[in-house]
């Protein structure tokens, strides 16, 4: 017992010094907080270790890397930010936790929509707020919109994740910037009406109700369908189900994306940048697409050829900043039409 | 006098433990006096009377159930002889190493409209729609409370059955001989002398309810934490996130000062006396078969089934499921857990120890109040705590930082914050109050004339604890070591926010995959959380059987 605790504790203490030992002026690191789950970036950071010798170190959580950030100061290990929606990004510089960064292979890369004017932020993925309609019962919905959810032909048809899921929050502010919060609450109180369950469970679950006949539409990311189709179990789901691309007779398809930006105490800064170049090659941006479904933000990189067999489809081009610029006052109107309660 | 100076040491060294473990309170607290928090008008207005109710229902169907639960089975395996209760006794604390997020994730794979059971229904009778038929839904306020009721009611399991196990028996002979029968008995005898620990552990049980995030969230429950987490990283506002945790703590210690106060004259000590085969109901025939049945049926609900479950997943994406660097993390998790497990039990001997000191049946409330500050920890969901951690951590970095800058140019940067501690630090502070709880019940049934008889034979603070204390709890202890040891190997929230880069714990790599709701690729390590959550179990045991045979 004695011998055991002595170890725990020497292994303890090996731990803190190790951990402790933040390398600030290791030339050969970048230190990663990470609000998009290890497995799906890690090749991708693999490969930019083979290819430049310096080692990636993440941290992923889903909640409170900001206050994390805003609490470490300048002692802060962190020099880049990889998050999975644009909230999140003009979050993190509106808190003034971000430094500004540029490099000729950024703009050559990431066309003007994607970045920050100032420079704070870049967007590396797109991803697509789809429609998902049951195959079976539902016919051609190649047309169908945002607006059309709360047509009351709908009726107890609609499944969708929690209202204020990021994502489920961005297209209610995109609506809010397009339509005004006064018609955006009215479409959430008659979505909500259409529900065929309370707001629960991820996306994937919706088209996986889809296929049990629970209901016959659901809000989903694009990639998911992808993803769904390479996985055995979930790949009788995607196929009970279309993917549809909302708008597309008018404004075209709610876009959100993923990115990145730089720490303000970045200890390696220089490393930073080269990783932050590196994600926005082709490389990158081709390993974004192929492993994880998602729409490069690269002009010319191709998408995956089952992601392209979805066809092409029009883009909702309001700017991020605006839409962002209404995500307390989507939380606000989810809260007041009681979207997520019963 | 030199035993009244030892006495305010004692109180002065429990005050600082106190303190200590309720600095991240302390932080939150300051934060959440701080103004503006307009957010709170407006969603009293739409969805916080909703969510105080959904909260207030869940934690009593939650500590209900685990009554219902805990209760007979630990009376049945303290009190009764029947079939099966030498394993059964220890089994029964197994559901305690299934991590709440788990057994909900089985469950809904199970239950829901899509899963096995609903199919099979609809395939034998043949119905086609959900308007059909009706169902338990499983993701609602119902199933949480069960859900959280099966992996919570070991906690009352654990520590009524310590406490029934340490009463008197003479008592009960005596209220026999006096005509009760076996239920009076019970109701008049043991029920009022385990009340103490019965409520400790539905306060832990109601406390892990009001903390818990991901059961609620997975089954689309609304409740005070989601309100809590839509204020802080929906609104912006930890301000608001603050006052509404620092509310559910107040109302929490509320209840429980109200139950304190209620039964501040009534105290029961007793010296242990022996337990042996004749002071057990001999349960025969039909009553037998149904005591066993019960304790199978709870066993194969909270543990069997869901463990049955993963290892289905396991065999079927062995492929993706199995990953050599989980053996690692197995390894930190372990660690961690042992460590936690040692500081608590050591701070929590010590602040209740010093409780101790007055020797009268009310404790001077600067007795009272260490225990109640080093449990307050517990009810926050665990990224506030973790913020709460951040808060005073970054603070003594800072300050250590700047003051090494004027004597050299050294600077260790985030030594408190950045490392380790942080991890262990949260750790002690969320399970403090279950080592406590634990310890406690057995504290309070050492008679003060004990304590009397020794300090007349001049033994001293320090000896009396040690010698003849420590000997009579050291079976709550062990119940303190183990929950607490168990509790760690599940958290996740506190140490997925406050890891070191590269840090991987069996619980915050199993998390990535579940918050995909993609269990199955990681439910080799989901099984590893479970199995190593058991190994403390198998030494207790051991050392049970150990005492048993030296009596």
């Amino acid at each position: 017992m004695k011998k055991f605790l002595l170890a725990a504790g020497l292994l303890l203490v090996s731990q803190v010094v190790s951990h402790t030992a933040v390398a600030a002026d290791d030339d050969a690191v970048v230190n990663i907080y990470s609000y998009r789950q290890p497995f799906l970036i890690q090749p991708i950071l693999d490969t930019f270790t083979k290819k430049t010798g310096i080692k990636t170190k993440v941290v992923f959580a889903k909640k409170g890397l900001l206050e994390r950030l805003k609490r470490e100061g300048k002692f802060s290990p962190a020099d880049v930010v990889l998050t999975a929606n644009f909230s999140l990004l003009l979050q993190l510089s509106d808190a003034k936790l971000t430094q500004a960064f540029a490099s000729k292979t950024i703009e050559q890369n990431v066309p003007d929509a994607f970045r920050d004017p100032q420079q704070q932020w870049i967007a590396l993925t797109k991803r697509v707020r789809n429609i998902y309609s049951s195959k079976e019962r539902m016919g051609d919905l190649s047309q169908v919109s945002y607006e059309d959810l709360a047509s009351k032909q709908y009726k107890g048809k609609i499944c969708t994740r929690s209202g204020k899921h990021p994502y489920n929050i961005s297209l209610v502010s995109s609506m809010i910037a397009h339509h005004g919060a006064a018609q955006t609450k009215q479409w959430l109180l008659d979505v909500k009406a259409n529900l065929a369950r309370k707001p629960q469970g991820n996306d994937r679950a919706q088209v996986k109700a889809i296929k049990e006949g629970l209901c016959d539409l659901s809000l989903g990311n694009s990639y998911y369908y992808g993803k769904m189709l390479q996985d055995d179990k979930q790949k009788a789901w995607a196929q009970a189900v279309n993917i549809n691309f909302p708008n597309q007779k008018n404004r075209g398809a709610h876009i959100n994306v993923s990115g990145v930006v730089m720490a303000k105490h970045a200890p390696n800064h220089d490393n930073a940048l080269k990783l932050i170049n590196y994600l926005t090659s082709n490389d990158a941006q081709h390993l974004y697409a192929s492993l994880n479904m998602e729409y490069p933000v690269k002009a010319g990189v191709e998408v995956d050829p089952l992601v392209a067999s979805w066809g092409q489809f029009k883009e909702d081009t309001v700017s991020i900043a605006k839409v962002a610029g209404f995500r307390q006052q989507a939380l606000a109107l989810l809260d007041e039409t009681r979207f997520d309660l019963n | 006098m030199t035993s009244s100076v030892k006495g305010h040491a004692a109180t002065a060294l429990a005050w600082c433990c106190g303190i200590a473990l309720c600095v991240p309170v302390l932080a939150l607290f300051i934060e959440a006096i701080k103004p503006g928090a307009d957010v709170f008008s407006q969603m009293w207005d739409t969805v916080l009377v909703d969510y105080i109710r959904n909260t207030l229902l869940l934690v009593v169907l939650v500590a209900l159930l685990s009554l219902c639960i805990g209760l007979p089975v630990a009376w049945l395996t303290a009190m009764c002889q029947f079939p099966g209760r030498k394993w059964l006794q220890w089994a029964m604390m197994l559901p305690l190493a299934m991590p709440s997020y788990l057994i909900a994730y089985v469950y809904t794979d199970l239950l829901d409209y899509a899963g096995p059971v609903q199919m099979a229904l609809r395939d034998w009778f043949s119905w086609q729609s959900p308007d059909d038929y009706a169902f338990f839904e499983i993701r609602s306020l119902g199933g949480a409370a069960v859900m959280l009721a099966l992996v919570l009611f070991p906690y009352l399991y654990l520590i009524v059955r310590t406490s029934l196990v340490e009463q008197s028996y003479q008592l009960i002979h005596a209220s026999r001989i006096m005509g009760c029968k076996p239920w009076q008995s019970f109701f008049k005898v043991s029920l009022p002398m385990v009340r103490g620990a019965v409520v400790v552990s539905l306060a832990l049980i109601a406390m892990e309810t009001l903390a818990d995030f991901a059961t609620v969230h997975y089954f689309a429950v609304n409740t005070l934490t989601t309100a809590v987490y839509d204020t802080w990283l929906g609104y912006g506002s930890l301000t608001a996130a603050a006052k509404l945790s620092v509310l559910m703590l107040i109302l929490v210690f509320a209840f429980i000062g109200l139950e304190r106060y209620s039964r501040r004259k009534k105290a029961v000590f007793e010296r242990q006396s022996k337990q042996d085969s004749d002071t057990l109901y001999h349960l025969t025939g039909i009553k037998a078969v149904m005591a066993t049945g019960y304790c199978l049926t709870i066993l194969f609900l909270a543990f069997v089934l869901p463990l049955l479950v993963l290892v289905q997943y396991a065999i079927d994406n062995f492929d993706v499921a199995w990953n050599e660097d989980f053996i690692a993390y197995a390894g930190v998790s372990f660690m961690i857990a042992t460590v936690v497990a040692l500081i608590t039990i050591i701070l929590s001997v010590v602040i209740l120890s010093a409780q101790r000191h007055s020797n009268r049946l009310e404790t001077h409330w600067i007795h009272r109040v260490p225990s109640v500050f080093a449990s307050t920890g517990y009810a926050l969901p665990g990224t506030v705590l973790a913020i709460g951690v951040l808060i005073p951590l970054t603070g003594l970095d800072f300050a250590l930082n700047e003051l090494l800058a004027k004597w050299s140019d050294w600077q260790p940067g985030l030594m408190f914050s950045g490392s380790v501690f942080a991890i262990i630090f949260a750790y002690v502070v969320r399970f403090n109050a279950v080592a406590i709880g634990a310890i406690e019940s057995s504290f309070n049934k050492i008679s003060p004339s004990i304590d009397m008889v020794s300090s007349t034979l001049g033994l001293g603070r320090f000896k009396l604890l040690l010698l003849v204390h420590f000997p009579l709890i050291k079976k709550g202890c062990l119940t303190a070591a183990l929950l607490v040891f168990i509790e760690s190997m599940k958290e996740l929230p506190a140490a997925l926010l406050l890891r070191p880069f590269d840090f991987e714990t069996l619980a915050t790599y199993v998390y990535q995959y579940v918050s995909d709701e993609q269990l199955e690729n990681a439910s080799m390590a989901a099984l590893t959380i479970v199995l190593v959550g058991l190994l403390p179990l198998i030494f207790i045991n051991r050392l049970a059987t150990q005492e048993s045979t030296e009596k």
